[in-house]
Formats: structure tokens, C-alpha cells, sequence
């Protein structure tokens, strides 16, 4: 009977598309499109559901969500997440504030099974390019070895430097600022 | 992710060829390179697999993800995969999700991804991909196509 009413509507089985809050109250959208029109859902909760004879936007609940999705969610991979580090003076010497990080840095990173690590070292905007390209490259060598010396892979960890060209705090050329002399590691 | 030092050995690989290749002969090989490693199996429990190109292979935590890949999971499987662009997408029991196109521009942060689900659930966050140009993202189910303008949506197809 299911199946006879399927086939009459052209065999497409039921959608169900919910839009979920962000963590941070952005703004978000998807469009769900289909033979009969578009729905667009833009508020947390709203949810569309497309069966062989309707389509029917609804405003769905969390526990809907759960019921449905709780298998699906707890799959996500893990979120990226961000750590930076600071160095002296024109040196790849960390700080010793940055340098008391590490630890715990490893210990974010060797959580997950199967970390994808990049590092990527940057300088203030004092010195010339080729001299800041040199030590930014420098710093983010200094950190992946510090990575590997815990226990990392080196497979999984990349190094790379962006000299002066990504400052965190824009500034003229030749300033001294403490806050662009780091190395940013990103966790996937 | 050897990703800087590939690309660059693939633009300088591109740029010598250039000299005396026709320009389809250089996309089709520039299609070629972004196939490879799109994406990798972050979290994977029960009865997952992955076909590519008429075989199957297991969908063990760490898999290298390829472009027409397709993701199955059983009655007590699951499995999460973040692409390159930090898209992030987890599919429950019983489901099928085909990865149909991926593209992405690591500096420019252009790029396309369509993927289709054909049974079961599917969660996405979206990446680097619809951020940069919202629609560039699409996710197909039988009826329906699913533009993505970011970010946290569920899909259930069926049930």
C-alpha cells in the first residue's frame, strides 16, 4: 500500500530538512527546492517536509531533533578549534606565558583520533620580507617540534609561514607589536 | 594534508605542461588533482563503507576521502567526515550519502560541493565553501535540492 502510493507520486520517499540554531546566533539559511517551489528556512527550528502528496513547512522542536537525529549528531567530527601562541622580539623563542601552554595544546590535539594539525608562523611588521618569511617559517618549525617532541605524528602536522602578511593587528610597516609575532595552530 | 606543498608542485607541474598542452587537456588534469583527498572519516561506529569506483572498502576512522566516493552505513552504523573546506557532515543508520562534486580553493576559498542523500539522516555543518559564496553547497535528496547558505541543518530522507 505504501509502496503503490510512492509509485503513484513517482517513487520519491519522504524529505524532512530542519534548520538548526547556531551556537552563536548568526545568521543562517538553506533553501529547499523541489518540483512544487522553493522553501526557504532562516529561523532556528524551521523545518520543511516534502511527502509524495504535500509540502508542508512546520516549525520543529529539539526534541523532534534528538528523537530523530541523536545517532546522526553524536557522529559529527568534532569542531575546529584555534590556538595561538607568541614569540619574542624578532626571535622564535616563545613566551614564557605561550611556552606554559603547550601541554595543554598536545592534550587538545591528542583527543582526537585522527588530528589534521597546521601551523603557521607569523612576524610583526619590523625587518624586510624575505627575513620575515624566514622567520615565520622558523616559528612555526619551532612549534611543530615541540608537538612531535609530545608524541605527535609528523605525518599529521604541517608547517608553514606567512611572514608579515596576515598581521593580527593591522599596522604601518616597521612597528613592533608584540601581538603579531605568533604562531596560530588550527585543529581539525 | 601535505595540501601547500602538493599545490604548489601541481601549479608548477600545471604552468611547464602549459607551454605546449591544449587547455582541455590541462583541466581535465587539474580535475584530477582536486579528486584526491577532499575529505577524511573522522568518527565511524558499527557498519560503515565507502564505495569507490565499483569496489568497497571499510570506513575506518582516518579514511582519505575522494571525489564520487559513497558513504553506507548499516542498522547500527555511523560516521562523521570533515572536508577540506572544515565542512563537517555525519550520516546515521541506514543511510547512503554520495560525495557527486567537490571542489575548493584553499586561498580564494571558491569552490562547489554537491552531495546526495539518498536514504537515511544526514547532519551538516557547512564550510568555507557556502560561506564564501552561498548555493556553491547542495545536497540532493530524491525530491528535493538543498541550497546551503550556512550553516547547522538535519536531513532525513524516508522514516
Amino acid at each position: 500500500m505504501v509502496a503503490f502510493a510512492a509509485l503513484a507520486a513517482g517513487c520519491a520517499p519522504r524529505t524532512t530538512v530542519i534548520l538548526l540554531p547556531e551556537p552563536d546566533g548568526k545568521k543562517t539559511a538553506v533553501s529547499v527546492s523541489d518540483s512544487r517551489g522553493e522553501v526557504v528556512l532562516d529561523q532556528p527550528y524551521a523545518a520543511v517536509e516534502r511527502s509524495a502528496f504535500r509540502t508542508k513547512p512546520y516549525t520543529a522542536t529539539p526534541e523532534e531533533v534528538r528523537s530523530k537525529f541523536g545517532a546522526t549528531l553524536a557522529a559529527q567530527p568534532r569542531r575546529e578549534e584555534k590556538f595561538t601562541l607568541h614569540f619574542a622580539e624578532g626571535k622564535d623563542e616563545l613566551t614564557d606565558e605561550s611556552r606554559a601552554l603547550l601541554d595543554r595544546i598536545f592534550a587538545e590535539i591528542a583527543a582526537r583520533p585522527v588530528p589534521d594539525v597546521l601551523v603557521i608562523g607569523h612576524t610583526d611588521r619590523t625587518g624586510s620580507d624575505p627575513v620575515n618569511d624566514a622567520l615565520a617559517r622558523q616559528r612555526a618549525d619551532t612549534v611543530r617540534n615541540e608537538l612531535l617532541k609530545r608524541g605527535l605524528a609528523p605525518a599529521n602536522v604541517q608547517a608553514s609561514g606567512r611572514g608579515s602578511r596576515e598581521p593580527l593587528v593591522p599596522t604601518a610597516a616597521g612597528v613592533a607589536e608584540p601581538r603579531n609575532r605568533r604562531v596560530e595552530i588550527i585543529v581539525r | 594534508m601535505a595540501a601547500p606543498a602538493a599545490k604548489f608542485g601541481v601549479l608548477d607541474m600545471i604552468r611547464s605542461i602549459a607551454r605546449f598542452v591544449p587547455a582541455a587537456l590541462l583541466l581535465a588534469a587539474a580535475s584530477l588533482a582536486s579528486a584526491a583527498d577532499i575529505g577524511q572519516i573522522k568518527t565511524s561506529k558499527g557498519d560503515v563503507s565507502v564505495e569507490r569506483g565499483g569496489a568497497t572498502l571499510p570506513g575506518t576512522v582516518g579514511t582519505r576521502l575522494e571525489t564520487a566516493d559513497v558513504l553506507r552505513t548499516g542498522p547500527n552504523g555511523s560516521a562523521g567526515v570533515t572536508m577540506s573546506d572544515n565542512s563537517l557532515l555525519s550520516i546515521g543508520p541506514n543511510s547512503v550519502l554520495a560525495l557527486d562534486a567537490y571542489r575548493f580553493d584553499a586561498t580564494t576559498h571558491q569552490g562547489q560541493f554537491d552531495a546526495t542523500l539518498s536514504k537515511g539522516s544526514l547532519a551538516v555543518v557547512s564550510g568555507k565553501i557556502a560561506k564564501q559564496s552561498p548555493d556553491a553547497m547542495k545536497v540532493r535528496t530524491p525530491a528535493s535540492v538543498l541550497g546551503v547558505r550556512g550553516t547547522e541543518f538535519v536531513v532525513e530522507v524516508g522514516g
